[in-house]
């Protein structure tokens, strides 16, 4: 899930300062997860502006050119009224709504990470859309978020008492977990190969994927 | 065993107790402070360190230090490089730089994390981990070849070395990390520093490394010193006799008093210390870490070479 979190009010007003008429746009799925993009944030956010507020709907998801279509349309003629859009969603659904309506957009979110849910408000990062992963040399636990360095044959020098040196030795030193992990599935050797240099140019340009 | 280029390998080659020091270049554009500090330590040391950014702090290029040193001083340097800070281009061009420069020894660090440091807003680099970053080494050294197979012109003549922390816990992560480097072909460790004799030797034994492994002790200047590293540095244990010690010679006397009565305390200490390590493994040398306390460097050495050859 893509993990957001709502900007503050005072910073979203004032990004909206300049605009008179201003269409409220949330999203169905990881924003009304992460309570930041819902039904109740929308309703919210239209509170707050007041009169600023034309306009209001929850899309299910705002990343999709095609929902966008479907649930925007029987709003089209006040979105064409409006000034701008503030989108309550992440920076993708935020710009396809910029894409599709032509408007000015305004992000009332900002989008966090790839993350898993423990529980609502507890949202941890676990992937960076690396583009080869490869969990399945490190015991299923991802170096390239877990570990502060990103390093792919720690743990660094500042790990101790299996903390990690990032943030203050709070979090748990991601090497020390993949070693833990490595070693009750028997599979220590795998951690003492060395992995080898990434190709970052997976990573270097914008990413599309036309499999069609 | 590899061909040696530097001084410093040469003596680890030869199986010489060897003693190295540590100069951390400032935030600053003068080059007094690190030549007055090399001129210190140039009679004890085989060669010194040359911190790059320690602390995640944005210093004076270590590189330049390093230049300047073995230049002005005539002391050889070790060149601390870290991979926090640049991507695979530029640590091949800063190797290819430090080789042209006639610097022979690297020491690649991780580097402390940038949210740490004293411009915590930094993107941290980390394109290479140390170990990646030796293996990179050795296609420049042995093969003439960058990390992407393209050819190097002339030859590339460096050692590699790497950071070992026998204070880590679980001590059993570090020695597989360690030992990973070796198996990249690093070519000797220094150690992170410590106090307690146990630690080291039981990491010296431990690791059994087919490479020379050097000691890193920190001689502290006062008991506070001492007790902020065992306080606020988490993994480090100071023993209590130590730091006790530190606090009792300081306790009366003027100036010099003091300071004599320190630096005795740090002989006595760290002379048993080196001698028990020489005594029970295999350690090939000692890396003194100073930060300002460079005087003691010459004392210790003595005093822990004494009755010995190096
Ligand atoms: S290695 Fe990590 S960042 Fe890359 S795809 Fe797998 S989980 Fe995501
Ligand atoms: S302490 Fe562990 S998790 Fe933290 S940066 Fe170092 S290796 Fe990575």
């Amino acid at each position: 899930m893509i993990i957001t979190k709502s900007k503050p009010k005072e910073a979203v007003l004032r990004s909206l300062e300049d605009h008179e008429r201003v269409f409220i746009v949330g999203c169905g799925t990881c924003a009304t997860l992460c309570q930041t993009g819902g039904e109740e944030q929308v309703n919210e956010m239209a509170n707050i502006l007041g009169k600023k507020a034309c306009g209001k709907v929850v899309v299910e998801t705002p990343c999709d050119i095609r929902i966008l279509r479907r649930d925007l349309s029987s709003h089209s003629n006040i979105i064409a009224a409006s000034d701008a859009i503030l989108a309550l969603c992440c920076g993708s659904g935020a710009q396809a709504i910029g894409e599709f309506t032509d408007k000015i957009v305004i992000p009332g979110l900002d989008t966090l990470f790839v993350g898993e849910t423990e529980r609502i408000g507890r949202f941890y990062e676990r992937c960076r859309a690396c583009g080869e992963c490869i969990i399945h040399e490190t015991g299923g636990i991802c170096p390239i978020v877990r570990c502060a360095k990103g390093l792919l044959n720690g743990p660094c020098g500042g790990m101790a008492n299996g903390k990690c040196e990032a943030g203050g030795h709070v979090r748990d030193c991601a090497w020390v977990l993949i070693y833990k992990r490595l070693e009750g599935q028997g599979m220590v050797e795998k951690f003492k190969e060395i992995r080898k240099v990434r190709d970052r140019s997976k990573k270097a340009e914008p990413q599309e994927l036309k499999t069609r | 065993m590899r061909r040696a280029y530097s001084d410093f390998m040469k003596a680890l080659n030869d199986g010489k107790f060897v003693f190295t020091g540590e100069i951390e270049p400032k935030k600053t554009t003068k080059l007094e402070g690190i030549i007055e500090a090399a001129k210190v330590l140039k009679n004890h040391v085989v060669a010194c360190n040359v911190t790059d950014n320690p602390r995640a702090r944005a210093y004076l290029s270590s590189l330049v230090a390093s230049y300047v040193i073995q230049r002005d001083v005539g002391l050889e340097t070790i060149c601390h490089i870290t991979v926090r800070d640049r991507n695979r281009l530029a640590l091949i061009s800063d190797l290819l730089g430090a080789s042209a420069l006639g610097i022979k020894n690297v020491l690649v660090i991780s580097g402390d994390h940038t949210t740490g440091g004293d411009n915590p807003g930094a993107m941290p680099v980390y394109d290479l981990d140390s170990t990646q970053f030796v293996q990179m080494v050795r296609g420049m050294v042995d093969k003439g070849i960058d990390l992407n197979g393209n050819p190097i012109d002339g030859m590339v003549k460096l050692h590699v070395g790497v950071v070992g922390n026998p204070n880590a816990d679980p001590l059993e992560v570090e020695l597989c990390k360690v030992e990973r480097k070796i198996d990249a072909g690093a070519e000797f460790i220094q150690t992170q520093i410590v106090f307690d004799v146990e630690k080291a030797k039981r990491f010296v034994k431990e690791l059994n490394s087919s490479v020379p492994v050097l000691i890193g002790i920190f001689p502290c200047k006062s008991h506070r010193i001492a007790e902020f590293i065992a306080n606020k540095i988490p993994g480090i244990s100071v023993p209590k006799e130590y730091i006790e010690g530190l606090k009792s010679a300081g306790a009366s006397g003027n100036g010099s008093e003091i300071i004599n009565k320190i630096d005795m305390v740090n002989v006595e200490y760290f002379s048993t210390l080196i001698k028990e390590l020489r005594r029970t493994t295999k350690t090939a040398g000692i890396h003194i870490m100073t930060m300002g306390y460079e005087s003691i460097v010459g004392k210790i050495t003595d005093r822990a070479l004494d009755g010995t050859s190096r």
